[in-house]
């Protein structure tokens, strides 16, 4: 029965397949050197253990931002403010982490614990909102994230900064703060180790519990779900609630995982890359983990390929814009799909008629 | 405070509320067409960037205001084509199809300005034409008035222009009876012939069309220069607008005059050394709050009569 | 050369989801006449029709019009060549006038402009040439559904439509409105036009056709001259066999009153008044059927009696309690039972198994869902038992609802309302657009539910199914009780029919027997 299944996975195959030709084809475009700048695109980020470290460090704040759209997507909700939740968490995480004195892991523990709870309180805004009056949660959470770089750039400005660097950025963070690293010879932390743990646990509540049954029937028909005596406001604000705490313990991991500082100057950019991620995987946090070392492997190959040969990296944006399009095109490969289904058809007749 | 309100009630504060209204009357248009038409855009903004960059890089490399305009409409309008064609075609998701061109111009547009002007930041070195400005005759010579009403870039008359334009459109022509029954209800405009693909595809490129004046504004009138997302959330502002104007034409340009205020506001206040980083968000902050008044509204109105 | 004006042959349609909806289906018309199209719900007119019109592209077979062979691409191309088509559901957009909707696609124009005034002069031409009286400037959205068929007909005729189907027309009238249509089809085939009718209702069937074509599960039985065969013959025509579908009823044994309806009245953002004063009581052990053409107040009512909807004025009380202050939750833990009307936009979620959608009223019992863990070998012993219980045909409780067909997901729906015990069931169409062999399983099982002591309230526009399920019927016009009947005997469609315009009413005294006070 599961051709739907697998149908599905074929326009996914086909969508990274052809997101990888078109990178080919503006790498040859725009290089000097086309068929040297192909090959690192595609194989050096495999040569060794740097690069696949790299890829893991890049995989870890992507699997975060897609298990968090996921769950919003998942129930029918089209909201992007993952970008300022990522950006805005970081920031009160990175004030525990500055100034206050606590043994290492429960530091991060703290930091952690005040980031989900300020990415919740970020994502509650259009999540309330939506749920209570309806208003467009897509539009309020790009609003929300235009609010919290402007507020949160106010506090690196007059709280955080350090006056003695040069760049924007905090004072340091306290080391106790930091994650270790668990791989050696890359820098591969262990976010990645939380990452998976909370993949493994949206998979368990997903499919497993009454809270997760209510997500799924309240995305697939709210009007059913409403109707069977589900409370679908309470539902949309759970999952702002869920998604707002992974995508904020995922802007805080990103920041004590790689950095000793407070740095980033603007939105990084993780909202719209969840989307992405969400898509490929189909909404499945197993498939978030894997599409996201895709799309890190991706970034790698693409970031070598600008090293050597002047390929701008914002090449990687064009290739995620065309997977979104392709993999959420319902219509593609259609022509195939109907003969598949005409041939299953025509078995089955057979069958019953012999 | 007092010098604020010095501030607001000069005639240069008025003025300036009709050039930071120009994008955002061009984008309801735009977002009001596409929706009662039942295809959504949402990628005002990635379109608008589109054109704007457009229409930097090419007036710079024709030295000609009017080519670079033409062709920040015809890129705004070609990339419209292609979210129409993977909406209506491929049946891609018009709001994921959305997402896509919004990334793709965000990305896009830093990976050719790097490529044209080796730099992720700002096309200063290339330098874009800016469209005329027209002083109205007669008017023009009026005290304050003149002042507020004529002077324009030549698009701020034209974003008037296209709220009439639209208005008619819908309301009196067939094309607009079109519109208005697939958005509706598509079937019924299909049961009588009336291909509704075709009709939500104008409706799409008539979207692209307004975003792109409203991004060559951005680039050749309201600066020189393009900048990496320099639109700054104004195609969002903008469905907000169309939204709260309840899918109307004269309701979403009234409130993008609204939303205009409160940007030309924040940049009045950060002329006056507010903190900028704060300030930025008072547009922003203005939509989030209309849309809040106007949800709740709505909201207890359907609970009333229920 | 044939004699005919149409003729398609051999016509097969597979559907996306893998459905085989037409195979090898043959069907012809000859000029000036009305032919039926009969078959049960699901076994495929609607989609061969949707074929002829071009609004279906078949998987195989030729369409031959007028000698010519011919392949609609769309519905334009199919209206350019002279056919029309009333759908079902009706193809009307409500905030647009009636004239605004008669010249959709084909405005006049008045330089830029559309000539408004030409659209309505035009209008009142039409609808006098074919006698089909409307008001060119009423907005559709306030017409009654009567007119509103009316609409769509004038709607084909000013595209030139030579051959005119109308799919189900009567399944929205009342018994006398219908022979008003029947007039007007007649007065269409005296000035030449062909005509097919889509039907399963076997008298009118037998009344209005000149030639009959009967489809069984996606394929022809036959063409015959409506003159030659008997309505026993048709029916047995489309089953293909002689099933027994008469039901079983024992006499009734009324408990207490369970679900009480007092003084009930709603205004609508427009202050038009959609229930005027409703008073009735269903007691356990009752069906009480409440007939009545569509747009009448039912759906009001049972958006309140659900909680969908707030209580405006007066109040509804289950077991003695109201349920005014309730939410749809605690509505369910009344044990209320809910089959709404159109299973697609609220009894189901599509993309979900059987099993889960067999299980969301009961999510929150002890018994499938523990510590917020769902049970997932209790989940799935209930499934499995009402999977064979109500004979539904799947591939496994974990496949897709919507890969089943129509009756089978509605047999999903109808077990999980009737099955965990409930104390009400509020019925709404139950077996709309199901095939017989499932109306018969989902009437079975309410009747089963009455003798339990259930109260079920039954709301149908389908008279047959009001009359065979019924204890007691009340009839609604424009909002209001006006007839209540306590027992069933001697009733028809037609008397039923003259309640359901209007014509006639009961006295108060007689309405208000309704109330089903316990004594």
């Amino acid at each position: 029965m599961n051709r739907e299944k697998s149908f599905n996975i074929i326009r996914t195959l086909f969508s990274m397949v052809a997101a990888i030709l078109v990178a080919f084809i503006i790498i040859v475009m725009v290089s000097k050197n086309p068929f040297e700048s192909i090959q690192i695109f595609l194989l050096k980020p495999l040569t060794s253990k740097r690069y696949i470290g790299n890829i893991i460090e890049a995989a870890i704040p992507l699997i975060f931002s897609g298990l968090s759209i996921s769950l919003l997507f998942r129930t029918g909700l089209f909201n992007l403010g993952g970008e300022g939740v990522f950006y805005f968490s970081g920031i009160i995480g990175s004030i525990l982490a500055i100034w206050l004195k606590l043994p290492p892991i429960l530091l991060p523990l703290a930091c952690f614990t005040a980031s989900a709870i300020a990415g919740t309180a970020v994502m509650l805004v259009p999540g309330i909102l939506r749920a209570k009056y309806n208003a467009n949660e897509m539009v309020t959470s790009l609003m929300m994230n235009s609010i919290v770089l402007g507020i949160g750039s106010y506090i690196l400005n007059n709280i955080l900064r350090d006056p003695s660097v040069a760049n924007l950025v905090s004072y340091k963070y306290n080391s106790d703060a930091l994650l270790p690293v668990i791989l050696k010879g890359t820098r591969v932390h262990a976010g990645f180790l939380i990452a998976l743990l909370c993949a493994a646990l949206v998979y368990v509540y997903i499919y497993k519990t009454r809270s997760g049954y209510e997500i799924r029937v309240t995305g697939t028909n709210p009007k059913f779900a409403q109707y069977s005596g589900i409370n679908v406001t309470k539902v949309i604000i759970m999952v702002h609630v869920l998604a707002g705490a992974i995508a904020g313990v995922g802007g805080m991991v990103e920041c004590l995982g790689l950095h000793r500082r407070f740095e980033w100057t603007g939105l990084p950019g993780y909202g719209f890359d969840g989307c992405m991620i969400a898509m490929l995987a189909n909404n499945n946090p197993f498939g978030v983990v894997g599409a996201s070392l895709f799309v890190g492997y991706l970034r790698v190959g693409a970031d070598l390929v600008n090293r050597s040969a002047d390929v701008p990296t914002e090449m990687i944006a064009i290739l995620q814009s065309l997977i979104i399009l392709l993999i959420s095109a319902e219509k593609l490969l259609k022509k195939y799909r109907q003969r598949w289904i005409e041939k299953d058809v025509k078995e089955v007749n057979h069958e019953v008629a012999s | 405070m007092k010098s604020l309100l010095d501030l607001i009630s000069t005639s240069d504060f008025i003025y300036s509320i009709f050039r930071v209204t120009t994008p955002l009357l061009f984008a309801s248009m735009g977002a009001v067409v596409s929706d009662v038409a039942g295809v959504p855009n949402i990628s005002l903004e990635g379109l608008m960037l589109i054109a704007a960059f457009s229409g930097m890089f090419f007036s710079y490399l024709s030295q000609s205001a009017l080519i670079g305009l033409i062709m920040a409409l015809v890129m705004a309008v070609a990339f419209s084509g292609l979210l129409a064609f993977f909406t209506l075609h491929y049946k891609t998701n018009i709001i994921l199809g959305g997402i896509a061109i919004n990334s793709l111009a965000s990305g896009g547009t830093i990976f050719f300005l790097y490529l044209v002007a080796h730099d992720k930041g700002t096309s200063i070195s290339l330098a874009s034409k800016v469209l005329p400005t027209i002083n109205i005759p007669i008017i023009q010579d009026l005290p304050i008035v003149g002042h507020i009403i004529s002077g324009h870039n030549i698009l701020t008359y034209l974003s008037l222009l296209a709220v009439l334009f639209t208005y008619y459109l819908l309301k009196k022509t067939a094309l607009g009876f079109h519109i208005r029954a697939v958005g509706e209800k598509k079937e019924a405009a299909e049961s009588v012939g009336i291909n509704v693909t075709k009709i939500q595809a104008i409706a799409i490129l008539f979207s692209g069309l307004m975003c792109g004046f409203g991004g060559a504004f951005m680039s050749m009138g309201y600066v020189s220069w393009f900048s990496r997302d320099m639109i700054s959330g104004r195609g969002w502002i903008a469905l907000a607008a169309e939204s709260m104007g309840r899918q109307t034409v004269l309701g979403s340009a009234l409130t993008s005059f609204l939303f205009g205020i409160a940007d030309a506001l924040s940049n009045a206040l950060a002329s006056m050394g507010y903190s900028s980083d704060l300030v930025k968000t008072i547009p922003y902050f203005a939509t989030l709050i209309g849309i809040t008044i106007f949800s709740v509204r709505i909201y207890r109105k359907s609970k009333k009569i229920a | 050369m044939s004699n005919y004006i149409l003729e398609m042959n051999n016509i097969s349609k597979i559907y996306g989801n893998g459905v085989v909806a037409n195979s090898n289906v043959s069907f012809n018309l000859k000029k000036g006449e009305i032919h039926s199209l009969v078959g049960e719900n699901g076994s495929g007119k609607t989609t061969l029709m949707k074929i002829l019109f071009g609004m279906e592209a078949p998987s195989r077979g030729e369409i031959i019009l007028n000698g010519k062979q011919v392949q609609f691409s769309d519905s334009k191309e199919a209206i350019k060549n002279g056919i029309g088509m009333v759908h079902q559901h009706f193809m009307l957009v409500e905030s647009f006038s009636v004239a605004q909707n008669i010249v959709l696609g084909m405005e006049m124009k008045k330089r830029l402009f559309v000539n408004e005034e030409k659209s309505i002069q035009f209008t009142e031409a039409l609808s006098k040439k074919y006698n089909l009286i409307v008001d060119p400037k009423e907005i559709t959205k306030k017409l009654p559904v009567g007119v509103k068929q009316k609409v769509e007909i004038l709607k084909a005729l000013a595209r030139g439509a030579e051959i005119l189907i109308l799919d189900e027309p009567t399944a929205v009238l009342a018994p006398q409105e219908t022979e008003q249509l029947f007039k007007e089809l007649m007065h269409l085939k005296a000035q030449g036009h062909t005509i097919v009718f889509i039907s399963h209702k076997i008298p009118e069937i037998k009344l209005i056709s000149d030639r009959i074509t009967v489809i069984r599960s996606g394929k022809t039985v036959g063409t015959y001259n409506a003159s030659d065969v008997s309505e026993k013959e048709i029916s047995n025509f489309i089953m293909g066999c002689e099933m027994d579908i008469s039901i079983k009823k024992n006499a009734h044994h009324y408990s207490t009153n369970k679900i009480s309806v007092d003084h009930i009245t709603y205004k609508d953002q427009e202050q038009v008044q959609l229930l005027k004063e409703i008073n009735f009581g269903v007691k356990g052990g009752m069906i009480f059927g409440i007939a009545g053409v569509q747009g009448n107040g039912q759906v009001e009512l049972i958006d309140m009696l659900t909680r969908r909807m707030p209580i405006q004025n007066g109040d509804i009380s289950f077991n003695g309690q109201t349920i005014k202050e309730d939410t749809i939750a605690q509505i369910r833990k009344r044990e209320v039972g809910y089959i709404p009307e159109d299973r697609l936009d609220q009894g189901v979620a599509v993309k979900e198994s059987i099993s889960d959608n067999m299980i969301s009223n009961q999510i929150y019992s002890e018994d499938f869902c523990k510590h917020g863990l769902l049970n997932f070998k209790k989940i799935s012993a209930f499934v499995n038992r009402n999977i064979s219980d109500y004979e539904i045909r799947c591939m496994g409780q974990t496949q897709p609802i919507g890969m089943l067909s129509g009756g089978n997901m509605q047999k999903v729906v109808v077990a999980r309302e009737c099955e965990n015990n409930p104390q009400i069931l509020i019925a709404e169409q139950p077996t709309r657009g199901v095939d017989i062999g499932a109306a018969h399983i989902i009437h079975k099982k309410i009747i089963e539910l009455r003798d339990q002591g259930c109260a079920v309230l039954l709301v149908s526009a389908d008279l047959n199914e009001i009359l065979k399920l019924s204890d007691v019927i009340a009839v609604m016009y424009e909002g209001e009780i006006v007839a209540y009947y306590d027992h069933t005997e001697g009733l028809n469609e037609e008397q039923l029919g003259i309640h359901m315009l209007g014509i006639e009413r009961h006295t108060p005294e007689q309405i208000a027997k309704a109330v089903n006070r316990d004594e």
